[in-house]
């Protein structure tokens, strides 16, 4: 595909064949370079999607994934014919991040760090095939289904006020359980409340730099603090929830006349009934992800209490905010109720869109891209270019640079481990090959990536962290 | 035969055999090698499989979800497979047991999770006498 630079940071490859729209890439001259081809003819399959607006879009972190691209987003027109496709999601629904802090300086909480990570092992089922701690039965599953965050903080886990700082206030109203499977409802039953394992983690990081104290301040965030850092999904229930769907799909497009050049671009009109019950389905995972990072809060704040031995109000463990990274929502861009897909992209919305009503009106809310394990960490502000350039998202993560084959023949978890702890960094998983295959050098590099987001406009760094210890599932 | 393949974000499976029964149950396995060590599981536990799906393509996207929904909801990796693969009418059948053991982290050493199976790069083929599945999965 031919991408020609048309401004610093932003690369546009026109539109040919059957493409609707062009496909543009937000990168460095560095980071561009980097992109596979793989990854670059998805970006212009998905530009073929019917209903498609302004450009198929890619994030400096993309890479090639299945369908999508991962760092890819797309907004579709319903009334263009626009589609909805579970391939432009993912298969875990609301992956996302969480950024809690504390009013601890990390000075303070060092020695005792190996403790903390030990407690949070302990409170927070991890890894593969265990089972959470909260029991749901259906009826319950059903509630959390609709209710999303809102259902754990009404049965005790964690407080009224961290709603107000989660994307959607951790509840998407339209979300309707009766468009779940029970298969899905089988899965999502035993796992409410675990980590999972693959990339998933909670890290003890420090706030190593404030890039804008004004933006820094109406986050809550000072330099030298201790936050947490919270990255899970919707688990088996969202696996579940897009896999049912994407059958659906497959089945659907003959009967309105779509064509893919992709399997796994399987889509179906917003409008039509496909279309609309995967949305209503798709956003009980997104519930069932925020369920879950909110359970998970509490159990850190437990940990924080039981080892500093202070309440976790008197320790000011709010959550700064909660993003998803896998998700489709209906937004109004330039006059146009679009539904954006963002898949492996995190939202950035500047001051004075409807969707930062209340806590962060004034400053758009925090977008929280975590490094790589064992790198850098940052939060970001999105910019007013950033809504108009790419409906206001930007990267959601490094981007893996080195398969996970290519990563274990080169490393041994063991030996991860060993280099990160070398470096001052605690390091705790449940499985040593997860380890391996997750080393920092298997990832772009981060500071790299973020330069990308801050050189083409489309959001400006607030802070860095650096990670003091991680837990991986 | 079961193998892994490279795939940059995610993981390919592949199985290959003298029939497509072998080359699923030998695909499956690869799949559950991506999430522990396919050799230290027991055959324990026993599951009916009866699915049906339009084309064969289907058919195996449909039998390794079906094996991760197992997985979640029964707590059980699976290893061990007698299938039978018949078009009947058109559609195509998948009958049979999988043999399996509740996970143990430990003795299986569980490494990962396989989330869900996608269509990317999936291919259900008959090159001369060898049968050849696989498929990316998300990992």
């Amino acid at each position: 595909m031919d991408f020609e630079k048309v401004e610093e940071g932003i690369w546009e490859a026109k539109k040919k064949g059957k493409m609707l729209v062009p496909a543009r890439v937000f990168a460095s001259d560095e980071i561009f370079k980097g992109i596979e081809q793989g990854a670059m003819t998805q970006l212009e399959n998905v530009a073929q999607l019917p209903g498609i607006q302004k450009a198929s879009l890619g994030m400096p972190d993309m890479h090639w994934g299945y369908g999508f691209p991962i760092g890819g987003v797309a907004a579709f027109d319903a009334k263009e014919g626009g589609v909805v496709s579970p391939g432009g999601i993912g298969f875990d629904i609301n992956c996302g991040i969480r950024l809690v802090k504390t009013n601890l300086a990390a000075e303070e909480i060092r020695e005792k760090l190996p403790k903390l990570m030990d407690r949070l092992f302990e409170l927070v089922p991890a890894g593969v095939g265990e089972k959470g701690k909260i029991r749901l039965e259906r009826s319950h599953l059903e509630e959390l289904f609709r209710t999303g965050a809102r259902y754990a903080v009404e049965h005790g886990f964690g407080w009224k006020n961290d709603l107000k700082s989660i994307e959607e206030n951790g509840e998407m109203e339209e979300a309707n359980p009766e468009k779940v499977s029970e298969k899905a409802f089988k899965r999502g039953m035993p796992q409410a409340g675990t980590l999972g394992a693959g990339n998933h983690f909670i890290e003890v990081q420090e706030v190593s730099e404030i890039f804008d104290g004004k933006f820094a301040k109406a986050f809550g965030l000072f330099r030298g603090q201790a936050v947490i850092m919270l990255h899970s999904g919707s688990r088996g229930a969202g696996h579940q929830i897009a896999t049912d769907y994407l059958g659906v799909m497959q089945n659907a497009m003959k009967r309105h006349g779509i064509e893919v050049p992709d399997r796994q671009l399987a889509c179906a009109p917003i409008e039509s009934k496909e279309g609309r019950d995967y949305l209503e389905a798709m956003w009980c995972g997104v519930n069932y992800a925020f369920a879950n990072r909110q359970a998970m809060t509490h159990w850190t704040r437990e940990a924080f209490e039981q080892v500093f031995g202070m309440e976790a109000e008197s320790m000011e463990m709010d959550v700064v905010y909660d993003i998803c990274h896998n998700v489709a929502k209906f937004e109004k861009h330039e006059g146009k109720e679009l539904l954006v897909h963002r898949k492996g992209a995190t939202r950035a919305m500047p001051a004075g869109r409807p969707e930062n009503r209340g806590k962060y009106e004034k400053t758009g809310h925090p977008a929280i891209i975590p490094g790589s394990m064992g790198t850098a960490s940052y939060v970001l502000v999105g910019k007013a270019k950033g809504l108009k350039e790419t409906f206001a998202s930007v990267c959601h993560g490094a981007g893996r640079k080195m398969s996970r084959h290519e990563a274990m023949k080169r490393k041994t978890g063991q030996q991860v481990k060993k280099d990160l702890e070398a470096k001052g960094k605690i390091v705790k998983g449940k499985s040593m090959h997860g380890l391996a295959e997750e080393m920092p050098e298997a990832y772009k590099d981060i500071d790299e990536v973020i330069e990308s987001v801050t050189l083409s406009g489309l959001a400006e760094k607030v802070s860095m962290h650096k990670p003091l210890a991680v837990m991986k599932g | 035969m079961h193998e892994l393949f490279e795939h940059k974000a995610d993981t390919g499976i592949r199985g290959t055999g003298n029939s497509y029964e072998e080359a699923f149950a030998e695909c499956a396995r690869s799949m559950c090698q991506a999430m522990a060590d396919v050799n230290k599981i027991g055959a324990k536990e026993h599951e009916k499989l009866d699915l049906e799906t339009k084309d064969l393509e289907e058919l195996l996207v449909a039998f390794l979800n079906h094996l991760l929904y197992l997985k979640d909801v029964k707590g059980t990796f699976y290893n061990k497979f007698d299938l039978y693969i018949t078009n009947v009418g058109g559609k195509w059948q998948l009958k049979g047991t999988a043999h399996g053991e509740k996970i143990d982290r430990k003795k299986h050493r569980a490494k990962g999770e396989v989330k869900a199976v996608t269509y990317h790069q999936l291919k259900v083929e008959k090159k001369g006498e060898e049968y050849l599945v696989q498929c990316v999965v998300d990992v």
